[in-house]
């Protein structure tokens, strides 16, 4: 396969994590403290690299075929699950990921926190948020790095389209110093859905002997079709929604920019003892 | 014992997540797919996006009918 779909579909895939990743990193270093945010980044950044250490080589040396059925079956799996959400999303069946409001819950939960210093990190807080929130999301890149590179036997490759992605939001978020709102991070969901789909299909078959007709070019057929599957079930969904009567609507779907959120569910009572929660950090 | 029970949930709900009923309709579409390969020579190529793409319609049907 041709490098720049294998280069392009980790890039945007580890682009929207990296943007999740900054507004937490952004929280708590604009509300908390810079030096145990960055420590706790930093700390985070090594914790991955001795994964995808570890993990590629030892995957390097499983056979392709297993190796293709394994990722492969993972890959449709999570893609799936990107993808039902994407359509739900799009579909109003459930809320828009809004990076503006992840962004003011963090900072709320941030500022409620007290300060705790604690194995030498000035700020246990602002290190923990930060360290959970870059592991955690950081994860999904490793895991999209390594299945993709090994199962195309190029790492390399997939780490230049990782690596550029997290440099890109990076020096965005730090030039903005302020979360990427304006990223259309649903829109970008949604496609990575469709690519982590079609590719877990393609591998899955392959992985259990499937020729598939024209061999690579197949997937230039099954990205379209998963793509227009998706929007023609966002469109089915959005037909089938009954609209909601005036009186039962919301008085807002979110509060406005720079007003105080209430605490996160679960985050509060943590925040409260200095540290936040995995819930928390994950939304 | 705890670390071990948080990183299995952490890792199911990382791969899984909310419905693990269209995991399964994939692994099981991906076991047929092996038998119709191997035992009885048919290049089922078709049934593995066939199956995604109905797991896709069951699993949003059933998220938008579990709704309040």
């Amino acid at each position: 396969m041709n490098a720049l779909p294998l280069v392009l579909t980790v890039f945007v895939a580890c682009g929207v994590e990296a943007v999740e990743a900054l507004t937490i990193v952004m929280a708590a270093g604009l509300t908390r403290e810079w030096r145990s945010t960055v420590q706790g980044m930093a700390a985070a950044l090594v914790v991955l690299a001795a994964v995808v250490g570890a993990l590629g080589p030892a995957l390097t040396l499983v056979p392709l075929d297993p190796l293709r059925l394994v990722v492969g079956a993972l890959l449709a799996v999570f893609g799936l699950q990107w993808l039902r959400k994407a359509v739900l999303r799009a579909s109003g069946h459930k809320a828009l990921h809004d990076e503006a409001s992840a962004y003011l819950r963090e900072v709320t939960a941030a500022r409620q926190a007290e300060r705790r210093s604690r194995r030498g990190i000035g700020d246990w807080y602002a290190f923990t948020l930060s360290f959970k929130g870059v592991l955690l999301e950081g994860l999904e890149v490793v895991f999209i790095v390594v299945t993709f590179g090994t199962t195309q036997g190029s790492v390399g490759f997939a780490v230049v389209g990782a690596a550029a992605a997290v440099l890109v939001v990076a020096g965005a978020g730090f030039a903005a110093r302020a979360p990427l709102a304006r990223v259309p991070e649903n829109t970008l969901k949604f496609a990575v859905g469709v690519m982590l789909t079609s590719f877990g299909t393609f591998w899955g078959g392959e992985g259990v002997g499937v020729r598939w007709p024209g061999n690579d070019a197949a997937l230039l057929v099954l990205v379209p079709v998963f793509a227009a599957v998706a929007l023609g079930y966002t469109y089915l969904l959005r037909s089938a929604r009954k609209p909601v009567p005036a009186s039962e609507q919301p008085a807002a779907a979110l509060p406005a920019q720079g007003a105080a959120l209430p605490p996160s569910k679960g985050g509060t009572s943590q925040a409260a003892q200095g540290e936040p929660s995995e819930e928390a950090v994950r939304r | 014992m705890t670390w071990l029970r948080s990183a299995g949930a952490f890792a199911y709900d990382f791969v899984i997540g909310d419905d693990w009923l269209g995991a399964a309709a994939i692994v099981a579409a991906l076991i047929v797919t092996a038998l119709l390969v191997h035992i009885a020579g048919v290049n089922a190529w078709w049934l593995l996006p066939l199956c995604i793409i109905a797991a896709l319609g069951w699993s949003l049907r059933r998220a938008v009918a579990a709704k309040p």
